[in-house]
């Protein structure tokens, strides 16, 4: 299985044990991530008004380069962005046409645009990963926290039920590990208004934590390295937050599990 | 008051650019109870809306409301009215950087630590200055 790679700003600096886990557990499971040449930041948010032109050039450019190969990302926004970018460029012929022409690129929204996850779930299969599965994660009480940008808008993402998401639990579950339901798992983290507003971001991470420590769970997993940052930054005890990616690798027996800060 | 006088205009043009007709909101108020950040607002999210129906964008422009969204997309996966209201806040925002000439944050507002720094993801600055700068 190959696949082009889109890293991103985040997982090669303070998210590289994201990239470095997820390769690991990628080249153990076959499934190659090649990563693009020269890429650059995606943006992190997408524009959400249609005269915002400059700010897809960006992520068209990096659809463009992976020439039609399925793209696969690691990180929630970047996924987020390209995904959505990419119907914008088929949906909309007169945006297609000044972005396309500005970047010199043909580029009319070819190629399928996946999180990672979804390679495991669609092209690897959860039941074939379980077998792939040497340390299972037996015992371990851990939560999904998927948050806003895999999920929203469903129509465009296409990921899963944006209500009732299942995605990261049956992958819990093909690790061995025991899936805690928790309340919050679809709600914001609180996102960049840790930059401007940190207040309201600390009390929305606050809520997700403890109700998934009253739920019992003993762990949380994300696949976005600002929900990661926000859940470890609240007040009162904390819990472990993982990406998904981390206990991935451990139950592949490919990575040892890196001890993560609380609090 | 900067969007009073030209009210029509700046109407017309979130509607082209966000694809979304405030009109078409009927004022249920399901967007502000799964809003997670209603506590921190001073307008709720279907007030946001109604203020652009009735013409009050003096008002919105002087609202915490549309800095204080971050674009969860929760408001627009749940209304009946298949509203994007996260779109919505997203115009009011570039109406007022744009009109104002002026952005909402500066690498010098940043009150962060340099061991902050290094940790808040990289991810995160983008996001706010593509939000809160133009
Ligand atoms: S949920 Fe939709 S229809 Fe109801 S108040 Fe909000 S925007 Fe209006
Ligand atoms: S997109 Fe904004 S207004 Fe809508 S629910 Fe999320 S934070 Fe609230």
């Amino acid at each position: 299985m190959h696949y082009r790679y889109f890293p991103g700003c985040t997982l090669k600096t303070q998210a590289k044990e994201m990239e470095d886990t997820a390769l690991a557990a990628a080249s153990a499971l076959g499934i190659e991530l090649q990563e693009l040449p020269e890429w650059q930041c995606c943006g992190a948010v997408f524009p959400l008004s249609d005269d915002e032109l400059i700010t897809l050039l960006s992520p068209v450019r990096t659809l463009a380069a992976a020439g039609g190969e399925p793209l696969v990302s690691l990180c929630a926004a970047c996924h987020h962005v390209l995904k959505r970018a990419q119907e914008v460029i088929k949906r909309n012929p007169d945006t297609r046409e000044k972005v396309t022409d500005f970047l010199e690129v043909d580029y009319a929204g070819e190629g399928r645009v996946l999180h990672f996850l979804e390679v495991l779930r669609d092209d690897l299969g959860f039941d074939r990963l379980k077998e792939q599965v040497s340390h299972p994660l037996a015992g371990r009480k851990i939560a999904a926290y998927y948050g806003c940008l895999l999920l929203r808008p469903a129509k465009e993402m296409q990921f899963d039920d944006p209500e009732n998401p299942t995605i990261m639990e049956d992958l819990l579950r093909s690790l061995g590990a025991e899936v805690v339901s928790t309340a919050y798992r679809t709600e914001c983290c609180g996102a960049y208004l840790s930059v401007t507003e940190e207040k309201v971001a600390t009390a929305t991470a606050e809520k997700i934590v403890h109700s998934a420590r009253r739920a019992g769970a003993e762990a949380l997993i994300t696949a976005c390295p600002l929900c990661r940052y926000n859940l470890e930054n609240i007040g009162g005890p904390a819990l472990p937050v993982y990406y998904f990616s981390e206990l991935l690798a451990e139950a592949l027996g490919v990575a040892a599990l890196k001890e993560v800060a609380r609090g | 008051m900067i969007f009073s006088e030209s009210y029509h205009r700046f109407i017309d043009e979130l509607k082209k650019n966000t694809g979304q007709d405030p009109n078409q909101c009927y004022q249920c108020a399901k967007c502000s109870a799964g809003c997670p950040v209603v506590a921190a607002m001073d307008l709720l999210p279907h007030q946001v809306i109604r203020y652009l129906q009735l013409g009050l964008l003096g008002e919105l422009e002087e609202s915490r409301t549309p800095w204080i969204c971050a674009s969860c997309f929760t408001c627009a996966a749940r209304c009946p009215r298949d509203l994007d209201l996260a779109r919505l806040m997203e115009g009011v925002r570039l109406a007022v950087l744009r009109l104002r000439e002026g952005n909402r944050l500066s690498p010098a507002d940043l009150e962060l630590t340099p061991e902050q720094l290094e940790k808040l993801p990289a991810q995160a600055l983008v996001s706010s200055f593509r939000k809160y700068a133009k």
